[in-house]
């Protein structure tokens, strides 16, 4: 492998890595703001308890985001300085922005709020998590907005050879953002309502089977209080679990009409902006108007499949059509067609420049791996979509107040966290592998936009060796390997913790804080 | 006339020396975790005074980090490729820290808790020093070619600066901590932290002050004189305060002296941004490293409302968690249990 080639595994590994732990910020760092806000309006302690537990998986996670976001923020100087002398311009305003405007509101009104529980009069505490998470979503919509240029680079002239800012409205009203940024937010609900969801489940389901709630002869519960465990598994706690399993839910089915109507808005920019892009998720070889439910290749020449030899198994007729432009006739070009458009237009070979390395004068591949995008495409409507369904069953099976005695179906709920994560791994995985050969892409048919490109081959650092990315790769792979065990391992003894997990006071540690003296809420 | 670019300098000059000054002191916490911290109790003390801040201190670096490659790409991009390896390990580095703290309280057995303790002092160790390398070498020059890039191996940048740098900036956080430990602690912890300020104070801003001395030199720099002057009087000052153990003077008297020598060593390398040691040509500087007058006119509109803001809301958090913390402060600790 050559230096381009480590940059781009070590990129999207740590990528779709730190796109692991963004969504469960985003989606339960709202979620947490509303379950505080109702605990201010209503006193329940219920919600208190739900406030703080679900609060400390929060955290437990947020860190993590951390650690792994300023990796992404040195790695397209370390890396990828080329487009970074190529892109700066344009780009990295937005990052700049990002962590002007947005982070340091998220880190430090974060500071105020894990510290400053019974420090800080209470409504201005409760407005530190608001902000804190309405400042994560913020900066969501900064680096979309530079990720989105990427994809639409519009608001850009080319001057001696480098992407230079004429149109800063444009760059930050991108079309391809405003529909972005919807869908990635959902996305990250998706994630928070099955994560809600999954562990709710469990804890209802522990409850059933040591006894402690029952059901009636009509199947409604009959919620039971443990002897052993003081506080920690009463009445209240019941009400904890309940609740949240429905807001799971509820967000769960909410967020995936966000998705299912943002993305068709993005499928039908996307026909017109990369039009590649979207014949490839559909290993589309010729024009049609139909939507690919299988399709297969022919993979025993050993290398990638090519357009000859992929063979549609089964379509929906109409539906690509009604994806792309809201008819069921009109036909979405394929492979066959758009690749001699993209040939005359930007050419059959890389130039002979030194920047492009060992690649300068190789012929262009302008299909992206069709296996990945045609089932990166189909991984994320299908994850997204069994999740959502499978919150409006939990529902219905809840419907008497508890969850059923099966183990399986706890089982199912459990894993079923794990969906949603996938779903957005895959579109994201999806959205950049798509758009190779290029990391800017042209947009062919739109005037002004359709010279501002630049390959990927150009984009690495010339001055990196193959042997320190390659350092770099191993050991952040190797540290993010062990990290994610170490969370998994956290989150799962909190939540096997339960309530009494965040909050010792109820499992008969007296109250630690002496309040005269109280200097602050100690979390460390 | 250059002006846009040059305010562009002095914002990331500011931004550098806000991130040393706030990350400073918790850097240097994370350093003394390991031997200065007595007992359990002691160490639980000291994570706990820069608990509500680090994170919003961090956030000065990434910010560093990112005006820099909106303001000058070709120096982002230059600096940052041709210190590979090293950043690799301030990434690493920064990666256990941030964890740890967040994780450590939460470990069940002493030996994971050892552990974390040790992610946190190498962590703040490594990306101490890792920082003052690369801020050195980005005032002293690197092997860079033409297209800005490093010829000459992963670690051709290795030269004296470096090792200069580093240890200035681990002096620096060690010190900067100490003094920041007797605002913030009482009783055993604070009558120590102001013994050993008063002790080694100059000592640890010597390398700080050697290498803006050296940036001075080696720029001829006149205009960078006075702010040169101005940091050493505030060694001075701080080093007197200390023994009448005056710990807001002397805390007061650190923050000049850094932000004084920074401005010193950035006037001094002005108008270089990454100076090349192999042909001058090719020197990156403000007007030949910088973005186009349009992002910059942005970029200050933004950065005239954002930095007051983030300013204020962070100082005000300085102001909610003033008290000191001591070890009577600090609960028992609790294990999780599990209940299913
Ligand atoms: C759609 C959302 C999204 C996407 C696509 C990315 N991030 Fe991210 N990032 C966040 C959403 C987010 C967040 C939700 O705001 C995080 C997660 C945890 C956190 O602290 O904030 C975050 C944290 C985070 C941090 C740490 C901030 C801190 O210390 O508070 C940095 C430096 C970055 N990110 C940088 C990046 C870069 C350079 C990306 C592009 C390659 C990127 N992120 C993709
Ligand atoms: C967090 C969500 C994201 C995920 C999961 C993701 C995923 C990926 C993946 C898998 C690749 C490798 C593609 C390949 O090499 O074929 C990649 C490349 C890349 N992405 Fe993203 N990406 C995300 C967000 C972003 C954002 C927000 C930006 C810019 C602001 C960005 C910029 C890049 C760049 C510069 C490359 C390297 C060049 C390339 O290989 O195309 N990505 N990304
Ligand atoms: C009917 C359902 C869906 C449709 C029609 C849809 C459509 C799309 C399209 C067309 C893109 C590519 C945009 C581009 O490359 O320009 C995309 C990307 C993406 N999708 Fe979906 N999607 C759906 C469901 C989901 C679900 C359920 C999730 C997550 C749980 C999800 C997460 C993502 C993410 C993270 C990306 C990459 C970021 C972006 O470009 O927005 N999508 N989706």
């Amino acid at each position: 492998m050559d230096a381009l080639e480590i940059a781009r595994w070590q990129f999207g590994i740590t990528t779709v890595y730190h796109f692991l732990m963004v969504p469960l910020t985003i989606g339960l760092g709202l979620t947490v703001a509303v379950m505080q806000t109702a605990w201010h309006r209503s006193g329940k302690e219920e919600y208190l308890r739900m406030t703080k537990f679900w609060g400390k998986l929060f955290l437990i996670n947020f860190i993590m985001g951390v650690a792994t976001g300023i990796v992404q923020e040195f790695q397209f100087g370390m890396a990828w300085s080329e487009y970074s002398r190529f892109v700066g311009d344009v780009f990295g305003a937005p990052l700049a922005m990002e962590a002007l405007l947005a982070f340091f509101l998220e880190s430090v009104l974060l500071g105020l709020w894990i510290f400053g529980w019974d420090r800080l009069p209470k409504r201005l505490h409760l407005a530190t998590i608001w902000i804190a998470s309405l400042a994560s979503i913020f900066s969501a919509y900064f680096i979309l907005v530079a990720n989105s240029w990427m994809q639409h680079p519009v608001g850009t002239e080319i001057v001696d050879g480098r992407a230079t800012m004429v149109d800063a409205w444009a760059v930050f009203t991108n079309n391809t953002a405003l529909v972005t940024f919807p869908h990635t937010i959902f996305g990250a609900f998706a994630v928070a309502g099955g994560f809600l969801l999954g562990i709710s489940w469990y804890h209802l389901h522990k409850r059933r089977q040591s006894g402690i709630d029952t059901v009636d002869a009509s199947g409604k519960v009959v919620v039971g209080e443990s002897a052993t465990l003081g506080k920690n598994r009463d009445k209240v706690d019941y009400q904890v679990w309940i609740k949240s399993l429905r807001i799971g839910a509820v967000v769960a089915m909410v967020a995936f009409m966000g998705v299912a109507l943002s993305g068709h808005a993005q499928a039908q920019l996307m026909i017109q902006q990369q039009p590649m892009k979207m014949a490839a998720a559909e290993a589309a070889c010729h024009d049609g108007t139909g939507f690919s439910l299988l399709s297969v290749g022919d993979l025993r020449g050993g290398g990638a499949t090519t357009c000859d030899d992929v063979v549609g198994v089964f379509e929906i007729p109409g539906l690509l059509s009604f994806l792309a432009h809201d008819n069921f006739t009109t036909e979405v070009k394929g492979v066959n067609t758009l690749l001699p458009e993209y040939q005359e237009k930007y050419g059959t070979h890389l130039p002979d420049n030194p920047i492009y390395g060992d690649r300068a004068g190789t012929e262009i591949n302008y299909l992206p791996v069709m296996e990945v995008t045609y089932w990166g495409f189909r991984l994320m409507i299908t994850l997204g979509g069994l999740s959502a369904v499978a919150a409006a069953v939990a529902l219905w099976l809840t419907r008497k107040g508890t969850v059923p005695h099966s183990k399986w179906i706890s089982r199912l709920a459990v894993l079923g966290i794990l969906a949603p994560f996938g779903g957005n791994a895959a579109g994201w995985i999806f959205t950049e592998m798509g758009r190779q050969p290029f990391v800017v892409a042209p947009n062919p048919s739109f005037q002004g936009i359709d010279q501002v490109f630049m390959y990927t081959a150009a984009a690495v650092s010339p001055g990196v060796s193959a042997g320190e990315m390659l350092f770099s790769l191993i050991s952040l792979t190797s540290i993010y390997a062990f990290l994610l065990v170490v969370e998994v391992v956290l989150l799962t003894r909190y939540v096997r913790g339960g309530i009494g997990s965040a909050m010792p006071e109820l499992d008969g540690h007296p109250d630690d804080q002496d309040k005269d003296t109280d200097v602050l809420s100690f979390a460390y | 006339m250059d002006y846009l670019p040059t305010l562009w300098f002095i914002l990331i000059a500011v931004l550098w020396g806000g991130y040393l000054f706030l990350e400073g002191f918790d850097l240097g916490v994370g350093m003394l975790m390991k031997t200065f911290a007595k007992n359990e109790k002691q160490r639980r003390v000291l994570l706990n005074t820069v608990g509500p801040v680090w994170d919003g201190n961090e956030v000065w670096l990434i910010t560093a980090g990112a005006a820099t490659f909106a303001a000058f790409p070709y120096w982002y991009a230059s600096l940052f490729s041709a210190l590979y390896v090293p950043l690799t390990l301030v990434l690493v580095a920064l990666i256990f820290r941030a964890v740890a703290f967040e994780y450590r309280g939460k470990a069940h057995t002493h030996a994971v808790r050892k552990a974390w303790d040790w992610a946190i002092f190498l962590g703040s160790f490594v990306a101490a020093f890792g920082v003052g390398a690369m801020l050195a070498l980005s005032t002293t020059g690197l092997p860079l070619n033409a297209n800005g890039d490093r010829v000459g191996g992963p670690f051709a940048w290795f030269n004296i600066y470096a090792v200069l740098g580093g240890l200035a900036v681990v002096a620096f956080c060690l010190i900067h901590a100490l003094a920041f430990l007797g605002l913030k602690t009482d009783g055993d912890i604070r009558t120590r932290a102001a013994r050993l300020v008063a002790r080694w104070l100059p000592v640890a801003l010597l390398p700080m002050a050697a290498w803006a001395v050296a940036v001075v030199l080696l720029n001829h720099s006149m205009a960078a004189v006075a702010p040169l002057g101005l940091a050493v009087c505030a060694l001075l000052f701080a080093w007197f305060q200390a023994s009448k153990n005056h710990e807001g003077l002397v805390f007061i008297g650190l923050g000049i002296f850094l932000l004084a020598g920074v401005a010193a060593i950035f006037t001094a390398a002005y108008p270089n941004v990454l100076p090349s040691t192999i042909d001058a040509a090719f020197n990156l500087t403000v007007s030949n490293a910088s973005s186009t007058p349009y992002t910059l006119r942005l970029m200050s509109i933004v950065a005239a409302f954002g930095l007051p803001m983030v300013l204020a809301y962070q100082a005000w958090t300085y102001w909610v968690f003033r008290k000191r913390v001591t070890e009577v402060h600090i609960p028992e600790a609790h294990t999780v249990t599990s209940i299913v």
